[in-house]
């Protein structure tokens, strides 16, 4: 590991002061990515601005919605009880992640700024546009069973590791930041990126800025049925495959309105707007499910080892919403 | 609790929990430096320059060494026949020159005066290369090259080659493993003292103390009693520490080169290149039954890899020989090399990987047969061994089975294939055999019996995890007749009396009947003494034996005069006699009149959800024929073990290269899926317990290696069973099932 400065400034104000005052500077809060990028060479920053000291960690609610600040751990939203009874999709969804040790350390904006587990991106010596712009995707063409399938690039087809995000997108959650010039706020769908030509970007946020908090809409018609689905490659601790984040808003055995995400299948969590369109005003069935799953997989494309998502993927929405809506 | 009691809890057990327990990186040596390794970043070829310069500028760096300055080493004076030897045959010694063979081989060794510090540094160490062509992927070797030659090669033939092929029901098969990579808890490290010019002290992650003692004295050209190597606790090997790899070879040269104790530990990238791994392996299997089911045929081929520079195979097709009877037998092996680092032993190395391929071709002969597969199997039961034409020592496979069908619940089994349901899930039931062979190998134990009644055993064992302390203690607490609290086992020390080195599920084989035949050499010493004092004067005495005594509850007793006995402390003391001391030097024993074998039966029921390919498991039940089981509690603990390593094999392990650049993908914990604590179910374990009358006079066959042979076929048989779908290529990641 190659030395750097390290600072823990008890003000936000001070932490973005000394952000802007260095450019090879970076936050750290729980660390469970960034620490793991700096053993591995892959990311060096010169000094870190450990955050953990703030006063961001309140759960609260607020009129029309709940506020999570931006350091509270995965683990004390996961057993909250206003989270658990208003938010259950995003209690589903951080427990489906990491393990109970990880989630103990790492902070809802951590989560948001994780880097993507590519192999290439971690492996200095192979190719990688997201860590070294212009040496090329090692994926497309090489081991992609983890990969994307929607919204990919040739310069980039890494998946954003998240299951929170996913949750969190079809939440209609919102990102506060803030910077010296005062907060703003972006729609969580439009956080996180595409990676396009400029892979090395995973997000939308500015230098000088920091997530304060997420803000979540509280749904009682959604939060009486969501689900989110998880399928990997061991029962726990493994990234997601591919993952759904179902929210249904039901009256009788009519769909009123419907919210629907997957994770693990884009560089970003991928939200089914066209299949939520399809899904309002229709009766639950599993030939709806089914049309719903494949208009959603509209566009997909496999890169070789990835192939079978394009079954697993529709497979998943449509055991998701069978089982949200008490079909199976 | 009586006096002795039936389960005795680990004797290392608090250690290990409380953290006390010292393994071999963990050695805190006053001015101890650390070495970090370079690996190479190319596949194959040559360095053409090495520039160290910054490295050696670096903060805290106290030296560096590589091909161009390492020391010169008797070890590593060229043979005489070193020209005309065949690559094969070259072996690797790590900077010997600047040939790379592997990627991630280690180029040099950054000792630095902390772990940071030697980390960084190593980061700045560049090489040039020129570059070779390479070859890592088996399956276009197979393709285009030639495989190894040589008599461990020759085909074996019983009755006609390829029978099966005119068998009136028959099947043909073709199944795949993939690299298994060597990933115990305790990362592989080393810590190196030397004491003098040619003596060291080595604290090692090692399975055999006398091995890791003679590689590193042939080395540096030095006695084998000059180097003390210490292995106090090993956490889980597995056969990675079978060898004593380069990164060890590399901390000694280091140490002596820079005249300072040096700590090394690979890091878990590196252990997937360092340590050795499971070979891949393809392997057909043809087999054929008359159309009532008896074997006419079994064809058992198959092919694996090996390094470029030094040969590894392994007894892949060899029990297949001889678990069925059946009168047409033949099989073919043959290895590749690539260039990868060398492959080693894992787990019951090469049955496992036979047994996967046998026990699933077992199962679709089953299936085309419309037969039971475990009725199939009884159908074929060899009663003795047909490949040696002679008895087995004991086979108890008919129990195991028995025991487990009754436990899983196999009579509620649907014959028919993907038939049986719960809820969305389907089920599915499987079995699958174990075999490994037993045998009992040479062990010396020291035995001190001291006044006070306490019994000091010493061998120079290491335990890497099945329990072999507590194992002897409670042994030694039988056979002895003393109370286990009362009783020390030393071990982990070379400068201990020579004890077996622990693979090949022969610990407790080898020093158990040590212990059994120590504790008589004491009795015998007990009755020397006991005839020399007043106390048992009797007109006869001297003409007296040890049948004249009895041993019970800690007393010997003259057998004439019951009323004449004492404590065995107390005899000591009543003769002035301080302490007991003898060398048990048992002998490997050949058992060439019998077959000795080891057994298991594993059962498994499984759930698979049909739209995610999820695969579950609702119950498992292995039944082990390890002979007598000497101690249950670590007996337990080693099948629930080799279990989960059974799992890991059939559902989740794979070790992945990407062969454009020879260079492992998923080299770490989050991408290398282990089973973890909820992929595995309650495991039911048992066993049945009956003495081998042959093997050794303990009459244990050794567990270790069978718990895990043939686990991974009940899986991939139920998975079939429930699906219909035969997956012939592990693990069986869900996307094969979707």
């Amino acid at each position: 590991m190659i030395n750097f400065d390290y600072v823990k400034p008890s003000t936000q104000k001070a932490a973005i002061d000394a952000l802007n005052k260095d450019a090879t500077s970076q936050f750290i809060a729980g660390g469970t990515n960034l620490v793991d990028l700096m053993k591995r060479g892959v990311t060096a920053p010169q000094k870190l601005i450990d955050i953990t000291n703030l006063p961001l960690k309140t759960i609260e609610q607020q009129k029309g919605f709940i506020r999570i600040g931006a350091l509270a751990l995965n683990s004390d939203v996961a057993e909250n009880d206003l989270i658990n009874k208003k938010l259950p999709l995003l209690t589903q969804a951080l427990k489906a992640g990491a393990s109970p040790q990880l989630r103990n350390m790492a902070t809802i904006g951590g989560n948001m700024m994780q880097r993507t587990r590519c192999a290439y991106f971690y492996d200095l010596t192979m190719p990688c546009n997201k860590r070294q712009s212009g040496s090329g995707c090692g994926a497309l063409h090489g081991y992609n069973r983890m990969h994307a399938i929607f919204g990919a690039s040739d310069k980039c087809i890494a998946v954003h590791p998240s299951d929170m995000c996913v949750a969190l997108t079809v939440l209609d959650a919102t990102v506060v930041i803030n910077s010296s010039k005062g907060d703003r706020r972006i729609p969580f769908a439009d956080f996180h990126r595409l990676p396009g030509t400029t892979p090395e970007k995973d997000n939308n946020l500015q230098r000088g800025e920091m997530i304060t908090a997420i803000e979540v809409p509280d749904n009682d018609a959604f939060a009486k049925n969501s689900l989110y689905v998880k399928i990997r490659d061991r029962a726990s601790y493994a990234f997601a495959l591919v993952s759904v984040a179902a929210a249904l808003d039901i009256k009788g055995n009519t769909i009123q309105n419907a919210r629907l995400a997957m994770g693990g299948v884009a560089h970003k969590p991928w939200r089914l707007t066209v299949a939520e369109n399809f899904l309002k005003g229709k009766i639950l069935s599993v030939e709806n499910f089914k049309q719903a799953a494949n208009i959603a997989m509209k566009d997909a494309k496999g890169f070789g080892h990835n192939n079978f998502k394009l079954k697993l993927a529709p497979n998943t929405i449509v055991q998701t919403l069978k089982t949200v809506s008490g079909l199976s | 609790m009586g006096f002795f009691p039936d389960e005795l809890d680990r004797v290392d057990g608090r250690a290990k929990v409380t953290g006390t327990a010292q393994f071999a990186y963990e050695y805190n040596i006053p001015n101890v430096a650390y070495g970090v390794l370079v690996g190479s970043t190319i596949t194959k070829g040559t360095i053409t320059d090495l520039d160290t310069k910054s490295a050696e500028r670096a903060p805290g760096v106290i030296g560096i060494i590589s091909h161009l300055n390492i020391p010169k080493l008797p070890g590593y004076e060229p043979p005489k026949d070193a020209e005309t030897l065949p690559p094969i045959r070259k072996g690797f010694k790590p900077f010997e020159n600047n040939m790379i063979r592997f990627n991630g081989q280690p180029i040099a060794i950054v000792v630095g005066d902390t772990f940071e510090r030697a980390v960084y540094a190593a980061s700045l160490v560049k090489a040039q290369y020129q570059k070779e062509e390479y070859h890592t992927d088996l399956r276009e070797e197979i393709k285009n090259a030639k495989p190894l030659e040589g008599n461990s090669y020759k085909d074996y033939v019983r009755g006609e080659a390829d029978a099966w092929k005119n068998a009136p029901v028959k099947i043909e098969a073709e199944y795949e493993i993939p690299y298994e990579v060597h990933l115990p808890m305790e990362l592989h490290g080393i810590t190196v003292v030397w004491d003098g010019p040619d003596k060291v002290t080595v604290y090692e992650k090692t399975q055999t103390l006398s091995g890791t003692q003679g590689s590193i004295a042939r080395i540096f050209g030095l006695p084998a009693n000059n180097v003390h190597v210490i292995t106090k606790y090993v956490g889980g090997a597995f056969g990675s520490a079978g060898n004593t790899w380069p990164h060890s070879i590399a901390a000694v040269i280091a140490a002596k080169q820079l005249q300072r104790p040096v700590k090394l530990s690979l890091s878990r990238d590196q252990m997937f290149m360092m340590v050795g791994y499971r070979p891949k392996a393809i392997q057909k299997i043809g087999m054929g039954t008359s159309q009532d089911g008896k074997l006419i045929g079994i064809t058992h081929e198959a092919i694996a890899n090996t390094a470029s520079y030094a040969e590894f195979r392994e007894g892949i097709v060899n029990t297949s020989r001889s678990l069925y009877a059946c009168p047409n037998v033949n099989t073919r092996y043959k290895v590749y090399p690539l260039d990868l680092s060398l492959p080693t032993y894992m787990r019951g190395p090469g049955e496992t990987t036979g047994m996967y391929a046998l026990e699933c071709a077992i199962d679709e002969m089953a299936n085309a047969l419309k037969m039971d597969p475990l009725e199939f199997r009884l159908l074929n039961y060899s009663e003795t061994d047909p490949e040696r034409n002679r008895p087995h020592s004991s086979k108890f496979l008919r129990e195991a089975y028995q025991k487990g069908s009754d436990a899983i619940g196999w009579k509620d089994r649907n014959l028919k294939i993907a038939s049986m349901k719960e809820g969305e899930w389907q089920v599915g039931y499987g079995m699958g055999t174990g075999v490994f062979g037993s045998g009992r190998g040479a062990a010396k134990l020291g035995v001190k019996f001291l006044a006070d009644g306490t019994l000091i055993l010493q061998s120079g064992v290491t335990d890497m995890g099945p329990g072999t302390s507590t194992a002897m203690t409670k042994l030694a607490s039988e056979t002895f007749g003393i109370p286990a609290g009362k009783i020390k086992f030393e071990m982990g020390d070379s400068d201990l009396p020579p004890g077996p080195g622990q693979y090949g599920s022969q610990t407790t084989s080898a020093l158990g009947s040590a212990v059994s035949d120590a504790s008589n050499s004491w009795r015998q010493k007990l009755v020397d003494v006991a005839k020399q004092i007043s106390f048992f004067h009797t007109e006869k005495i001297h003409t007296a034996d040890i049948k004249d005594f009895k041993f019970e509850n800690g007393f010997i007793i003259l057998a004439e005069e019951p009323t004449k006995k004492l404590a065995y402390g107390e005899l000591l003391n009543y003769a002035g006699v301080k302490q007991i001391e003898l060398l048990e030097d048992s002998q490997r024993v050949s058992l060439d009149k019998y077959s000795t074998y080891a057994y298991a039966a594993h059962f498994v029921k499984v759930l698979v959800h049909p739209a995610t390919g999820v695969i579950r498991f609702s119950k498992i039940v292995s039944v082990v024929d390890g002979g007598k089981i000497v101690s249950e509690n670590t007996a337990r603990s080693q099948v629930i073990g080799g279990v989960v390593s059974g799992i890991g094999m059939a559902l989740t392990e794979e070790g992945i290269i990407d062969h454009r650049y020879g260079r492992w993908v998923n080299n770490n914990f989050a991408d290398y899926h282990v089973p973890v604590h909820a992929d595995v179910p309650h495991i039911e374990v048992l066993f049945v317990n009956k003495p081998d009358p042959i093997v050794n006079p303990i009459g244990t066959k050794g567990i270790g290696e069978v718990t895990m042979v043939g686990f991974p076929a009940a899986v991939a048989n139920a998975v079939f069973h429930a699906t219909g779908k035969r997956i012939r290529e592990l693990p069986i990641t869900l996307d094969k099932l979707v």
